[in-house]
């Protein structure tokens, strides 16, 4: 399982990056982790030509807050996306994510620029930048753009990005006091891919939980923001009686696959499971708890 | 595309600068092994899952074999035969070789890569994290709980204590 | 815990044989020292890597590698048909197993490629990359051909026959019956009946298959490093196949990164490239990759079985009448053929029970999947799990503990010898002592109590049973006698060196079990010297006494007994020569520590090192007519039983989460009966290690085909493997029941483990599902059978239930795109898993 032959440049700046890039050619790819990259190709397919190493790029790295939000350097390894004290204290989910993420060796190379870009639809950071309302930075050679993260993820392994444009960095909103957050993942083995995760981002004022966001992953060729479920509960507590209806509309928010761990049905039946358990894990509740 | 060695690396592996050049396509582990004959790092999947190929770039762990080599120029690799000559693991060693948390050697030396890295972060480990923390190396001789007893009694002796 | 004793300080000076001694050749590996295959690097060394078929069966009809051998670096290229003209074909069938039947087999194939990943052509290059870009650009025309994939129509008429010279799919059939079986049933209390499954699955070794075959024009000589667990055996195939004498082909085996018995069989590409060594007169290597050890790697376990279990009022078993389907690939593997497995559960079902009433049939068939195989355990966790499952089945249709049902069945101890329905001849056993011990282990009341508090929480826990047999120093009953050159004896040639240190050489493996160490430790005993002056060979037909290699658990007790006689020859030797330079009787001389002592005293009279350097050095001192041989050979072989059975009984502790089908394993304990324990550190070890792969096979692991015969799981992320994480702690003890063919009394142990875990898992989750009347029965036991079982979501091939044959609700998961498209493949959810079909 070696890979094919292919050229190899390092990019000092980004103005580098996008002047390879456009000289390379169509097939060309950055490395930036390469923890996908580079296993998709021992497994021969695709056939780049040329990599283009980005991961000296300074512009790319780095956590810093910006206003009111927290800002992610795409080149960021997960290891250090779960030591950051910003991300910690400002950004909970990401630290509780981050555990999840494959195992140490992959997260101290894998970067959250690389797991969005790639958007594998079991992946569970992309899930949480939907979740949180995250924006990404996205760059190209014409110039930066904004895209919300809801829009990012376009299709199976597709997201909005251009040709030849890359993710610089993601902004992710600074919690505020009256936050809840979880993400929950049924995986066969710690690390690996989920069979369903969901991830869930409200506010909680007198029980009620407002701003709902549930995003579940693994369920869909994306992640999938489940309006339905979300709309069922928004501005309500988590009851009994209001987590039934979310579960029914949940059925209507999701249209999975079947894959080697199940049927569709399956993941419907386990994207239910996880939404009770997120709702009562977010809501604290003992309502909640006995639903 | 032709395989040519085109591509200039220079590194320090296990203390020692080391100048080549390489195929772009090679990664650390076949460099290592091909290229350095340092055959203590073993490659069991090439896709990054068994962990076998677990080695230390830069103070980290990484998967070798998900590793340009080309992309390591200026880096320090440690691999199982520097920690070993350097004594940092001797304890390891001595503790997998008491429990037999070694039988056929394969998975070890990414096993023991881990589990310093393990003791390096969180020096009092419950079998619990023990056993998450190697929880991307995969064994297929031992089964795990002989390597948890192993590397839970060097975490007691480091600390002072009676191991398990 | 085992006590590890510090060789230093033993009690008693030479006593080893039954401590916890750590391996000598552990030390090595720990430092990244050891040297596998790949390691290996020879001058003019090329490798080889294959072109595979991408398609279950097709016709091959033209091979075109004009651009490939232009490419730089490719050295050469090879088919069938180049091959074909230096190698003779095999067959792997077994006189024994009558009427068994298979085609012929060579390393290339002529004309039909049989599996998908069966390797077609051959490429040589000065590197593995460089003969993987070659391999890319053969183009090869194909006609596919229609696919046997589904074992349960194999025989049906509108099947075609993978090779029509056979006549059909059938490899092989038998029916094993003792007493009267219909009337057992007609006359039962009650009967309980399910259909198992036991799903295809393979052994992952970490290290792959690896061999380096290296020619010598000159001296006519053939050197094969080979990953293999039988050396000499390898010897004589590549002897036998590569037209050479045996004494000019020499097997050498360095460290091997586990086996499980993947690395016992003969493999059409290993053979290949022993060929081209010889064709090319140069070192060829060829180490398998991954995706290549799933295609290409030998699966196992592949079966559906319809069972029933007649009790009595009194909860006795009076019959078990089973019927076993096994789909196999398009060849029997040679030498040991794929026929065993389904032999095996025939002859092991129903094994620890008292009855008399039995019937097992078992019919193996062709189908155009990778080939199956021995792997570890062999038949015995798919006969444990049918067993086990039915006597839950029939306890609780009795009312009983599953406890007291095994209680009022189990052979009594002290009722020995003793020959099964099944006609296994049983040495001794010890099933009521260890379900003893092993309840007093888990403390069962307690467990029980725990169970009850929980459900009543809902929180579902289940504790799970296994009794079992293990067969282990196999005789020539297993293979000899079916025409294989498949060795049951072994030997051990132990040698005093003028220093007075002792070199054994023995035909017996090491894979990381410990071989080297208990041999070292039975040597260091025999011939009285202290552990650290003993140094193991293995692995090497040209230095070690011929012998079987390492499989069906016959190390310590095959080959530990010719360590054994050996070294006491050597010992007895010695103290000949002793007795003449000290002017005493040899038997009032012993030898201890390295010192001649004299026994009834204890006073050292001389260093062995001095005797030593006597007998080499200045031998003129010694009278004329003294034989002065310090190095014995001695060979054991089995002679009363065609098996030395060995027993245990496992109990699995685990929670289920019936809200997402998901299994917690809590705690797992084992208690086992291998006779004379020489190293209780590594038996446990060894049983540990099997727990969890059979663990694998009951949970996890599966190699699924798609309904046109492509193998879906390809990669490490879609096949899984028990990790650590979800792993128990696992409790061993033991009782011990030796053996009387043998002056050591050892059986074996490496396999055990892996027999009894999945038939407890199993037991457990059903145990933990009984408040809802849920049972599974199929492996593995995923999350979605569990959840189906619930009834929570629908079933998906095959159907459970607790008393009905497999139906198909849905059909098989469909694969989102085929395997063979790269763009497809690239875009479907298992992103590694669809890269198998391209190549």
């Amino acid at each position: 399982m070696k890979a094919p032959p292919f050229a190899y440049v390092r990019a000092a700046s980004l103005d580098e990056v996008f002047r390879l890039w456009g000289e390379a050619g169509p097939e060309a790819r950055l490395l930036a982790g390469g923890q996908t990259l580079l296993a998709s190709l021992a497994f021969r397919l695709s056939d780049p030509g040329i990599l283009i190493d980005i991961t000296r790029v300074a512009d790319l790295a780095g956590i810093s807050q910006v206003g009111n939000a927290i800002r992610v350097g795409a080149l960021t390894t997960h290891a250090d996306l779960g030591a950051s004290d910003l991300l910690r204290r400002h950004v909970p989910l990401i630290a509780e994510t981050v555990p999840l993420i494959a195992h140490p060796a992959i997260r101290n190379r894998g970067t959250i620029g690389g797991s969005l870009a790639f958007a594998d639809p079991a992946a569970e950071l992309p899930a949480c930048c939907v979740a949180l309302d995250a924006t990404i930075m996205a760059r190209s050679a014409a110039g930066e753009r904004r895209i919300p993260a809801a829009q990012f993820f376009t299709g199976l392994y597709a997201t909005a990005l251009a040709q030849n444009e890359l993710i610089a960095a993601i902004e992710l909103p600074v919690a505020r006091p009256s936050e809840r957050s979880t993400i929950l993942e049924l995986a066969r083995r710690s690390g690996d891919y989920a069979m369903a995760g969901v991830a869930a981002h409200a506010q909680l004022d007198n029980g009620a939980l407002g701003e709902l966001r549930l995003v579940f992953f693994g369920v869909g060729e994306t992640p999938v923001l489940a309006k339905g479920a979300m709309a069922a509960i928004e501005g309500k507590p988590a009851t009994p009686e209001t987590i039934a209806v979310a579960q029914t509309a949940l059925d209507a928010d999701l249209d999975p696959p079947a894959d080697l761990h199940g049927s569709a049905e399956m993941k419907r039946h386990l994207a239910r499971v996880l939404l009770v358990r997120a709702l009562r894990t977010i809501a604290g509740s003992e309502e909640a708890k006995a639903a | 595309m032709s395989a040519i060695p085109d591509i200039a690396v220079s590194l320090t592996v296990n203390g020692e600068r080391v100048s080549r050049r390489i195929e772009a396509r090679r990664h650390l582990i076949d460099f290592l092994r091909l290229d350095l004959g340092l055959m203590g790092s073993h490659t069991g999947c090439e896709h990054g899952v068994c962990g076998a190929c677990t080695v230390r770039v830069d103070g980290r762990i990484v998967r070798g074999c998900l590793v340009l080599a080309a992309s390591l120029d200026g880096s320090q690799v440690e691999t199982i035969e520097g920690v070993s000559d350097s004594g940092e693991i001797v304890d390891l060693q001595e503790a997998f070789i008491a429990r037999n948390a070694c039988q056929c050697g394969y998975c070890t030396s990414g096993m023991l890569m881990t589990a310093a890295d393990l003791l390096k972060a969180n020096p009092r480990p419950t079998r619990e994290e023990i056993r998450e923390h190697i929880s991307g190396n995969y064994c297929r001789c031992t089964g795990y709980h002989a390597i948890v007893d192993a590397v839970e009694t060097v975490a007691a002796k480091r600390n002072g204590r009676a191991g398990p | 815990m085992n006590e590890i004793i510090d060789p230093r300080s033993v009690d008693r000076p030479n006593s080893y044989i039954g401590k916890s001694i750590p391996r000598p050749n552990a030390r090595k590996l720990v430092e990244g020292r050891g040297q596998f295959v790949d390691d290996i690097v020879m001058p003019r060394m090329v490798h080889v890597a294959f072109v595979r078929s991408p398609h279950p069966h097709a016709k091959i009809l033209r091979i075109d590698g004009a651009e490939a051998i232009a490419m730089p670096g490719v050295v050469r290229l090879f088919t069938g048909a180049d091959l074909a003209k230096h190698c003779e074909p095999w067959v792997a069938v077994l006189a024994h197993l009558k009427g068994m039947k298979s085609a012929p087999q060579l390393p290339l194939p002529l004309e039909r490629a049989t599996w998908a990943g069966e390797a077609v052509a051959a490429v040589v290059a000065e590197t593995r990359a460089v003969a993987e870009d070659a391999v890319a650009r053969v183009r090869i025309e194909y006609e596919p051909l229609p696919a046997a994939v589904d074992m349960e129509t194999a025989l049906s008429p509108g099947t075609p026959a993978i090779h029509p010279d056979l006549g059909d799919n059938l490899c092989f059939q038998r029916v094993n019956e003792s007493g009267k079986v219909d009337e057992a049933f007609a006359a039962a209390h009650k009967v309980v009946e399910a259909t198992f499954h036991s799903a295809r699955h393979t052994g992952v070794t970490l290290e792959p298959r690896s061999i380096l075959a290296d020619y010598n024009r000159g001296s006519a000589k053939l050197t094969v490093y080979h990953a293999t667990q039988a050396p000499h055996m390898m010897q004589g195939v590549f002897a036998k196949h590569l037209r050479m004498p045996e004494g000019d082909v020499r097997v050498i085996c360095s460290d091997i990164g586990g086996s499980y018995g993947i690395k016992v069989h003969v493999y059409p590409d290993e053979v290949a490239t022993a060929v081209i060594a010889k064709i090319m007169a140069r070192p060829v290597k060829f180490i398998a990759d991954r995706l290549e050890s799933f295609a290409t790697d030998i699966h196992a376990r592949d079966h559906r079985i319809t069972a029933r279990m007649a009790v009595d009022a009194e909860g006795r078993i009076t019959a078990i009448d089973i019927d076993d389907l096994t789909g196999i690939g398009p060849y029997s593997v040679y030498p040991r053929t794929s026929a065993v497995e389904g032999n095996q559960v025939v002859n092991l079902v129903g094994g620890p029970y008292d009855f008399a009433n039995f019937r097992a049939k078992t019919t193996v068939v062709f189908q155009n999947k990778t080939p199956t195989c021995q792997y570890r355990a062999v038949g015995h966790p798919i006969a444990t799990a049918v067993t086990e499952g039915l006597v839950d089945l029939a306890a609780e249709a009795l009312g009983l503990d599953p406890v007291e049902l095994r209680r009022r069945n189990l052979m009594q101890d002290g009722t020995y010898p003793r020959t099964s329905p099944a006609g296994m001849k049983f040495e001794g056993l010890s099933h009521e002592k260890s379900l003893d011990t092993l309840l007093g282990m888990i403390d069962y009341a307690g467990l029980r109590a725990e169970q009850e508090r929980l459900r009543a929480k809902g929180v579902h826990r289940g504790i799970g049973l296994a009794s079992f047999i293990e067969l282990t120093n196999p005789s020539p009953f297993m293979y000899g006698i079916g025409g294989a050159r498949i060795s049951a004896q072994d030997g051990c040639t132990v040698r005093i060196d003028p220093d007075g240190s002792v070199m054994a050489a023995t035909g017996v493996t090491e894979q990381g079990q410990g071989t080297e160490a208990i041999i070292r430790q039975i040597v260091a005993e025999a011939v009285g010297v202290p552990i650290g002056e003993v140094r193991v060979i293995t692995g090497d037909t040209l230095t070690t006494p011929y012998g079987g290699g390492t499989w069906a658990c016959r190390g310590a007790g095959i080959g530990g007994e010719a360590a054994l006689q050996s070294g006491l020859a050597v010992k007895e030797a010695a103290l000949k020569v002793a007795g003449a330079m000290l002017q005493a009787q040899p038997d009032a001389l012993d030898l201890i520590d390295g010192q001649i002592v004299e026994r009834k005293t204890g006073q050292a009279r001389m260093p062995l090192a001095e005797l030593a350097r006597i007998v080499y050095f200045r031998g003129d001192t010694l009278p004329p007519d003294l034989p002065r041989e310090l190095m014995q050979t001695r060979h054991f072989i089995t002679k009363e039983y065609p098996f030395a059975f060995t027993n245990g009984v496992q109990a699995c502790w685990l929670e289920v989460d019936i809200d997402t089908g998901m299994v917690n394993l809590l705690k797992h304990w084992c208690v086992e009966d291998c006779g004379r324990i020489i190293n209780p550190l590594l038996v446990d070890e060894q049983v540990r290690g099997g727990i969890v792969q059979g663990i694998g096979g009951a949970l996890y692991e599966h190699c699924v085909y798609s309904p046109e015969g492509q193998l879906l799981v390809g990669s490490m992320a879609d096949y899984l493997v028990p990790m650590a994480a979800e792993m128990p702690d696992i409790e061993v003890g033991h009782v011990e029941t030796p053996t009387r063919e043998s002056l050591l009394g050892a059986k074996g142990a490496g396999e055990a483990g892996t027999a009894g875990a999945p038939a407890a898992v199993m037991n457990a989750i059903n145990d933990a599902l009984k408040p809802f009347g849920a049972k599974v029965f199929a492996q593995p036991f995923t999350p979605e059978r569990i959840l189906a079982a619930l009834g929570k979501v629908p079933a998906r091939w095959p159907v459970e239930s607790p008393a009905g044959s497999p139906s198909a609700a849905t059909p098989a998961p469909q694969p989102r795109a085929p395997g063979v498209q790269a763009q497809a493949a690239e875009k479907s959810p298992s992103l590694l898993a669809r890269m198998f079909g391209r190549r």
